[in-house]
């Protein structure tokens, strides 16, 4: 009976070891994959110089001399993510508003769903269908208005991604609005406002570190977001000029060249990956930050 | 008690006209894309497409399927060992305060956060070249793995805590010990919640492309072993998008794909939610 006892105890102990190991497995990878990706993106950097590579604007890996600027993509970025925010955000909040605030429970249960859907669509789908459907419609539209475009552009991608980070915007922003404590509502309602007027002026407001979360959340996956916008968005490595402009964002850039690139280039491209994962280090660290303002 | 008894005033219709404009908007969005892509899809699922070989003239989406299924299966083995090992700690194990869950939580909300482009560039450097395992299944499956590793931990870590403390306490009462308190109780009573992420998790490698680009790679035959480069469903539709001579067989793709996601969102859904039934009465 003893060693029955004993063997139990043991087995106990080792296990309890064994989870706690599992748990360790996203320390570890965070940890590994931090190190390989700035591992060769620091000493690239160093290498083009730093103020070569981030504030260059001409990308030439395979000329004589090469030259890496990857400002242009940096820009692109930063452009295509504010372009999708403007975009996705009001109509991913005021459908948020809709669903904590205005939805009969029957139609709930079909649009959250739906709205969950869309985040599960892949970003292949997304992107075909911006090629097949948003490229052409904006070649379309402002070729009859006198512009010479191929449709592949800034506000292509602009759209598409204004369309995939509604998911986001949308699930945190339902969250953030419906735990708004009854009682600001209620009084408002007591006060004499609407159910609009609470809602919008009292409701809101109150919800806006959670709608504040959501929106940095969807800036790191606009921000991120590689397949969809390589479909429709051009991949000229230059300066835009407009939103007609086809672009090459700092993803974009990683992955068409990625494919044929030896060398120096090969790792200008791993650097670009360690400027994106700087942004979305930083993105993270802001969403972190709200919410804990939010508890 | 002005406007709220009595009709609504200009602003009050306002809200609710651009409240339910946008509504409706993002609904026809979606509903538009399915539309698209069936009604063009569709016509084009010859069965040709599901013909066991892929070749140049006949851009049959077979292989791919299986090597998406082979994928899935070698990295849900090893997210669903860390995973739910790891849920399993910070929720029966840990005691409150402990530094290590602090650590642990911040770590998989920065992986989760972490773009698919990122995670790809990690595994060619790792497991490609580092490890030298190639562009191969191996390298594709531990890549998206590590990615899906936070969807899994969390919906565990959920349904664990769902679990009534009363039932572990009976099991305890009767003389079990942790252990099997936790591999006999718990987890069995978890099983839904902890479906419904792996679930979602599939879902995730389903629709996976950049990650599995430049590690997993592009060969279009089945693999024969774990060490060569496969192609999945989504990169198998990239690259027929990308070639402009095979549009139909892409939107043929795409249907598929779709198909497949929305069938995995109705049973995770329906998982979940028949676990919020059972427990939150």
């Amino acid at each position: 009976m003893e060693s029955t006892g004993n063997r139990t105890r043991t087995l106990e102990q080792v296990m309890h070891i064994v989870f706690l190991a599992t748990a360790t497995a996203s320390i570890i990878s965070v940890i590994l994959i931090s190190v390989f990706i700035f591992m060769t993106g620091i000493p690239t950097m160093a290498e083009i110089g730093l103020g070569e590579f981030l504030l260059g604007r001409n990308w030439f890996p395979r000329h004589t001399p090469a030259q890496f600027g990857i400002f242009p993509m940096i820009i692109s970025s930063i452009y295509v993510t504010i372009g999708a925010i403007v975009l996705g955000v009001p109509l991913g909040l005021l459908t948020a508003i809709f669903l904590a605030r205005f939805c009969p429970k029957n139609i709930y249960r079909l649009i959250k769903p739906a709205v969950e859907l869309m985040a599960g669509i892949p970003s292949v789908v997304y992107g075909f269908f911006g090629m097949m459907v948003i490229v052409p419609l904006i070649r379309d539209v402002f070729r009859g208005l006198g512009f010479a475009t191929t449709g592949f552009s800034m506000l292509a991608a602009i759209i598409l991604l204004g369309i995939m980070i509604l998911p986001t915007i949308i699930g945190l922003s339902e969250a953030a609005i419906a735990v708004v404590p009854r009682s600001y509502y209620e009084g408002a309602v007591a006060l004499g406002a609407s159910h609009e007027r609470a809602t919008m002026s009292i409701v809101v407001p109150a919800a806006k570190s959670g709608i504040f979360a959501s929106i940095i959340l969807g800036i790191g996956r606009a921000i991120g977001e590689t397949m969809a916008v390589i479909m429709v968005a051009g991949g000229q490595s230059i300066m835009p000029e407009n939103i007609l402009s086809g672009v090459r964002t700092m993803t974009m850039n990683i992955v068409m060249e990625m494919g044929y690139a030896a060398g120096l280039h090969r790792d200008s491209l791993i650097a670009t990956g360690a400027v994106l994962f700087v942004f979305i280090l930083l993105i993270n660290i802001a969403f972190n930050l709200i919410k804990r303002k939010v508890r | 008690m002005r406007k709220s008894s009595g009709k609504a005033s200009g602003y009050d219709w306002f809200i609710r006209g651009i409240v339910y404009l946008a509504t409706a908007i993002t609904v026809s969005v979606l509903l538009f894309i399915i539309w698209h892509v069936v009604s063009n899809g569709v016509p084009h699922l010859k069965p040709s497409l599901f013909e066991w070989k892929y070749t140049t003239e006949n851009v049959s989406m077979m292989p791919a399927i299986i090597n998406t299924l082979i994928i899935i299966a070698v990295a849900l083995t090893i997210a669903m060992i860390f995973g739910i090992g790891a849920a399993i700690y910070l929720v029966e194990y840990a005691k409150p305060g402990n530094k290590l869950v602090a650590i642990v939580r911040i770590t998989t909300e920065t992986l989760s956060g972490i773009p698919s482009i990122v995670y790809g560039l990690f595994g060619m450097l790792f497991f490609v070249t580092t490890l030298n395992w190639g562009y191969s299944v191996l390298a594709g499956a531990m890549t998206v793995a590590i990615m899906i590793l936070p969807t899994i931990m969390r919906s565990t870590e959920e349904a664990l805590m769902a679990v009534p403390m009363s039932l572990r306490e009976a099991s305890y009462g009767l003389g079990a010990a942790k252990l099997r308190t936790v591999f006999r109780i718990v987890l069995p009573s978890a099983m839904q919640g902890i479906l419904a992420g792996v679930i979602l998790g599939i879902g995730r490698i389903i629709g996976e492309t950049a990650a599995l680009l430049y590690t997993a790679g592009s060969t279009h035959r089945i693999p024969s072993s774990l060490f060569n480069s496969a192609r999945t469903l989504a990169i198998h539709m990239y690259l027929l998008a990308g070639e402009g001579l095979h549009k139909n067989e892409a939107y043929a793709t795409a249907v598929v794909l779709l198909i497949v996601v929305i069938l995995i969102n109705l049973l995770s859904n329906f998982l979940a939610g028949k676990l919020r039934k059972e427990y939150n009465q």
